[in-house]
C-alpha cells in the first residue's frame, strides 16, 4: 500500500482526523483539491464544526433512574450515561459492523473460546486515572456473580473467567465458543468503569467517554460538558450537551419548533407531515433492529400444532398493520426476528403474506374447521399493540379464525401477561447479531424464550454456528436458523419499527446507526452544529 | 380556652389520625398493585434471580406489615428513609433519601402554586365582587361565560391552546417550563408563565363564582337594604358590610383551590415538562417506589388538612358568633 493509500485508509477508519490527513497529504505533495476528492471518495464528509451547546429532548426518563449500568432501562439513562459519558470495549458503527473502542484489538483462539483483548494505550478516566486491565475486569465482574441484579447478567453467563494478563491485556475465557463475542462487549450495559478492589464503581459518574458529568436530575435533565482528553481524535464536536426528558409528545414537538431543543426522539407519527413542512426542521428515519411480535407459547394448545401456528402466520395482513398502525414507518416482518440490516440476515421463503386460503389449508391440515384463540395485548408491549390486535382479528376472520383480543392492563403487564399468557404482544429492542437475538429469546431454556420453542436442530446448530469462525459457513448456518424460526417457531413478527426523530437544521449528522435508537445512543458524540 | 386555639388543636389531632389512615391506605394500595419495585424497574429484563437479588436488597422479601411498621417507625423519628432507587447499586454509599428527592420538587411545586395563586386569588375576588355588583349586566355575563368555558375544558387542552398561540405562533413565552435549582428568579418566572396562566384559568371560575354567589346572597339581606336606604355607596356596601360576612364560604373555596394547585397539577407538569411533585409521585407509583409514594401522599394530606384548617380559622375569626360562643 502506498503511503497516501495508508493515510486514506486511516482517515476512513477514523484513526486520524481530517485535518491531520490534509497535513499528511500536503507533506506528500498532494494538492488540497485532490486530497479533498480522495476524502470524498473515502466517504469522509467535510470536517464537522466544533463547539456549541446542544440540547436534546428524549422521550424517556423517570425519577427512579440512576447511573447504575445494571439497569439503564431506557434512553433517559442509556444516552447520557453510556452513549455520552462512557465507552465499551467495542462499538457498533453506523453500518452495523463492529469496531474497536477501548480495545485496540480482540483476537480469538481455541475455537473462539478464548478472547485476548489488547487495550488502547494512553486512555484516562475523567478524573485523570489511567485506564488499565483491572478496570475492564472490575466492570465485567460488576454484572456477574450470584448477587448481580444486572440486566447484562444473562448475556455474560457465557463468560467463564476474565483476568488481566498484563496492564494492557485482558483475557476472556468463555464456556463455549462465540465468534460474536466482540459484539457482546459492545452492550450499553457494560461501560468501562474505574475499578476499586476489583469491582467497577459507577457511583462516581467517572468514565472514559466524550463528555463529563456536570449535573443530573433523575427524570428531568442531565448536563454534560466536553471531555478535553477524549481518546478519539477530533471528537466530540459539541462543547456542552443537555438531555431533557420530555415524555409528552406534543410538548416535545413544541420544544423543537420553538427552539428549546435541537433534536427530539420519537416524533409524533400522526402529525409528522405537518412537522416536516417546517423549513427549519428535518426528519430522520432508520429501520432499527427492534421489532414487534405476537409470541405464541408452542407448548400450549392449540399453538403446539405447527399447522395452527402456520395458519395464524398466513392469516395476518402485515402490510395493513404497517400502514394503519405505524403509518408506514415500519418494515413488515417475515416471522424471523433478524432485521434486514443485521449481518447474516436472510430472507426465509416463502414470505408470509396475507392469504386466507393458505391459512384455511393449514387449519384443515391441523384437523380444524375454525379456531378460537385469545390474544392478550396492552400498549405497554408496544404503542399500537391494541390496534394491531384488532386489525389482526379482522384479517383472520376471513380464514375462519376467531381471535379474541383481550385488553390487558398496562400496569404489571410484564409480570402477569408476558411469559404467562399463551399468546400476547411483545417488543424486542433487537440485538446486533443473529446469535445474540436467538440465544436470548429463541434458544431452548433461555430465560426470555417467550415461545418456549425447543427445536433440536435449531438448538444444535445455534451452538455450532456460534463457535464457527468461517464467515461463509456461518452465513449458511444462520440462514438455516432463520428458516427454522420462520417455518416452525412460535413468533409472529409483525414489523421492524423505524426510529423516527426530528431535529433542527442547526445540527448536522453523518449516517445514522440502526443498532439502537438515538444514533446508536451516541448522538452527543457523533453529531455537530452545521 | 380560646376557641381558635381549641379548634386548631382539635383539628391538628384529627389531622394526625387522618395522616395515619392515609399512610395505611396508600401503603396497602401500592402493595396490592401487581408487581413490585424490582419487576417494575427491570421490566422485560427481569429474570427470577435478578428479581430475588433486588428484593433481598431493598427488603421486599419481608412481610408487608413488618415493612409498614419499619417505615412508620422511621417517619415518627423524622426519617423518611431512602428511595428504593438508591438501592440500584449493591451496598450502601450512594444514598438517595426520600427527602432529597422530594424537597426540590416540592419547592418547584410551591413556587408554581404561589405564582398561580398570587394571580388567581385577587383576580377571582375582584371579578366576583364586580360581577355581584353589576349582576346580570353584559360584564357579569361575559365574565361568567369566559370563566365557565375555561373550567369546562380539560386543563391539558387549555395548556396546548396557550402553548400554540403564546409560544409557537407568537413566540412570547417559553414552551417548556424546565427549571433547575440554579435558574435565576426572573427566568423562572418567565418559564413558569404559561403553566401558571393555565392553572389560573382552571381555578378562577370556581373562586369567582363562589365570591359572586356569596355576595349576591348577602346583598338580598335586610341589613344591606338598610345600608342602601341610608345612602351608603355601592363600594362601601360590598367592602364594609357584605364582604366580612362572605369570607367563610370564600375562604373554603380558596383553600380547596390552593390545595388543588399543590396536589393536582400533574397534567400541567407533564405538558410543560415542569419538575414538580406530581410527576415524582406518578413515577414513583409506576415504579412501586413505596417510600417516595408514601412521603408524597403525606405531603398532599398535610396540604389538604392545613388549608382546611386555615379556612376554618378564617371562618371563626370573621364570625363573632363563632368567636364568642355562649
Amino acid at each position: 500500500m502506498t503511503e497516501l493509500g495508508y493515510w486514506t485508509e486511516q482517515v476512513k477508519r477514523g484513526r486520524i482526523s481530517r485535518r491531520e490527513f490534509m497535513g499528511r497529504a500536503a507533506a506528500l505533495g498532494i494538492t488540497t483539491a485532490l486530497a479533498t476528492s480522495l476524502l470524498a471518495e473515502a466517504g469522509v464528509a467535510a470536517e464537522p464544526k466544533k463547539g456549541g451547546s446542544a440540547r436534546f429532548g428524549l422521550a424517556h426518563g423517570a425519577t427512579t433512574d440512576t447511573m447504575d449500568p445494571a439497569a439503564y432501562p431506557d434512553t433517559g439513562t442509556q444516552v447520557p450515561f453510556w452513549g455520552s459519558m462512557s465507552n465499551s470495549l467495542t462499538e457498533v458503527d453506523a453500518k452495523g459492523n463492529i469496531t474497536m473502542d477501548l480495545c485496540e484489538s480482540m483476537e480469538s483462539a481455541d475455537g473462539a473460546k478464548k478472547w485476548v483483548c489488547k487495550l488502547r494505550k494512553g486512555v484516562t478516566f475523567h478524573n485523570g486515572k489511567d485506564f488499565t486491565a483491572d478496570d475492564v475486569v472490575g466492570s465485567f465482574r460488576y454484572h456477574m456473580g450470584a448477587d448481580s441484579k444486572s440486566a447484562a447478567k444473562a448475556v455474560l453467563e457465557q463468560v467463564d473467567d476474565i483476568k488481566p494478563d498484563d496492564k494492557q491485556t485482558v483475557i476472556f475465557t468463555l464456556k463455549g465458543g462465540n465468534a460474536d463475542f466482540p459484539y457482546v462487549v459492545s452492550d450499553y450495559h457494560i461501560p468501562i468503569l474505574p475499578s476499586e478492589n476489583g469491582v467497577g464503581d459507577w457511583r462516581s459518574g467517572v468514565r472514559t467517554g466524550p463528555f463529563t458529568l456536570v449535573s443530573y436530575e433523575p427524570g428531568v435533565r442531565a448536563k454534560l460538558k466536553r471531555n478535553p482528553n477524549y481518546h478519539k481524535p477530533g471528537r466530540p464536536y459539541f462543547d456542552d450537551v443537555e438531555f431533557l426528558t420530555i415524555a409528552d409528545v406534543t410538548a416535545r414537538t413544541n420544544a423543537l419548533t420553538t427552539g428549546e431543543v435541537h433534536w427530539i426522539s420519537r416524533a409524533d407519527l400522526k402529525t409528522l407531515n405537518l412537522l416536516s413542512r417546517n423549513p427549519d426542521v428535518a426528519i430522520t428515519e432508520v429501520t432499527g433492529y427492534g421489532h414487534y411480535v405476537f409470541p405464541m407459547d408452542v407448548t400450549a394448545p392449540p399453538f403446539d400444532n405447527v399447522d395452527v401456528r402456520t395458519a395464524l402466520k398466513w392469516a395476518l395482513n402485515r402490510e395493513d398493520i404497517a400502514k394503519k398502525v405505524f403509518l408506514g414507518h415500519a418494515v413488515v416482518g417475515n416471522d424471523s426476528p433478524i432485521a434486514p440490516s443485521v449481518k447474516f440476515a436472510a430472507d426465509p421463503k416463502p414470505r408470509y403474506t396475507y392469504d386466507p386460503d393458505k391459512a384455511k389449508f393449514h387449519l384443515q391440515k391441523a384437523g380444524m374447521q375454525n379456531l378460537k384463540v385469545n390474544l392478550s395485548v396492552a400498549d405497554t408491549a408496544f404503542n399500537g399493540a391494541i390496534d394491531a390486535g384488532v386489525l389482526y382479528q379482522e384479517h383472520a376472520k376471513a380464514a375462519g379464525i376467531d381471535i379474541n383480543v383481550v385488553r390487558e392492563p398496562n400496569d404489571g403487564y410484564w409480570d402477569n401477561v408476558w411469559l404467562k399468557k399463551p399468546w400476547c404482544a411483545d417488543y424486542w429492542g433487537g440485538r446486533p447479531t443473529c446469535d445474540w437475538m436467538f440465544t436470548v429469546v429463541y434458544a431452548k431454556g433461555a430465560a426470555w424464550n417467550e415461545t418456549k420453542w425447543a427445536n433440536p436442530r435449531f438448538n444444535d446448530l445455534l451452538v455450532i454456528a456460534r463457535a464457527e469462525t468461517d464467515e461463509k459457513k456461518r452465513a449458511d448456518m444462520y440462514a438455516e436458523l432463520q428458516q427454522l424460526v420462520h417455518d416452525d417457531g412460535g413468533a409472529v413478527v409483525l414489523v421492524f419499527n423505524n426510529y423516527v426523530d426530528a431535529h433542527s437544521k442547526k445540527v448536522a449528522h453523518g449516517e445514522i446507526a440502526p443498532n439502537w435508537e438515538v444514533d446508536g445512543l451516541r448522538i452527543a458524540e457523533r453529531w455537530w452544529f452545521a | 380556652m380560646n376557641p381558635i386555639l381549641k379548634t386548631v388543636l382539635q383539628r391538628l389531632g384529627l389531622g394526625l389520625v387522618t395522616l395515619f389512615l392515609v399512610s395505611i391506605v396508600i401503603f396497602s394500595a401500592v402493595t396490592m398493585l401487581p408487581g413490585d419495585f424490582a419487576t417494575a424497574i427491570l421490566g422485560q429484563s427481569a429474570t427470577p434471580e435478578t428479581v430475588a437479588a433486588f428484593q433481598r436488597q431493598i427488603g421486599l422479601d419481608r412481610p408487608p406489615v413488618l415493612r409498614y411498621l419499619f417505615w412508620i417507625g422511621g417517619v415518627l423519628q423524622g426519617n423518611f428513609g431512602e428511595s428504593f432507587s438508591s438501592a440500584g447499586g449493591l451496598g450502601g454509599g450512594h444514598a438517595r433519601t426520600v427527602v432529597s428527592l422530594i424537597a426540590p420538587r416540592l419547592k418547584n411545586t410551591l413556587f408554581l402554586a404561589s405564582f398561580a395563586a398570587l394571580v388567581a386569588v385577587p383576580l377571582s375576588l375582584i371579578l366576583g365582587m364586580l360581577a355581584a355588583l353589576y349582576r346580570n349586566s353584559i360584564f357579569d355575563r361575559l365574565v361568567n361565560l369566559v370563566t365557565l368555558t375555561s373550567i369546562s375544558v380539560p386543563e391539558f387542552f387549555i395548556a396546548y391552546i396557550l402553548m400554540l398561540f403564546l409560544a409557537v405562533r407568537l413566540p412570547l413565552f417559553y414552551s417548556l417550563a424546565s427549571v433547575s435549582p440554579e435558574t435565576p428568579f426572573l427566568e423562572r418566572v418567565a418559564r413558569c408563565a404559561l403553566p401558571a396562566l393555565t392553572l389560573v384559568l382552571v381555578i378562577v371560575a370556581h373562586m369567582m363564582r363562589m365570591t359572586r354567589a356569596a355576595i349576591i346572597n348577602l346583598l338580598a339581606s335586610p341589613y344591606i337594604e338598610t345600608a342602601r336606604l341610608k345612602g351608603v355607596s355601592p363600594g362601601r356596601i360590598i367592602f364594609r358590610h357584605a364582604l366580612p360576612n362572605a369570607w367563610a364560604p370564600i375562604a373554603t373555596v380558596i383553600a380547596l383551590n390552593l390545595a388543588y394547585l399543590i396536589v393536582g397539577v400533574v397534567v400541567v407538569e407533564v405538558v410543560f415538562v415542569y419538575p414538580g411533585i406530581g410527576q415524582l409521585m406518578v413515577d414513583s407509583v409506576s415504579a412501586r417506589d413505596i417510600p417516595v409514594v408514601q412521603a408524597c401522599a403525606l405531603v398532599f394530606a398535610v396540604t389538604y388538612i392545613g388549608f382546611n384548617l386555615a379556612a376554618d380559622i378564617v371562618s371563626i375569626v370573621t364570625n363573632p358568633r363563632l368567636l364568642r360562643p355562649r
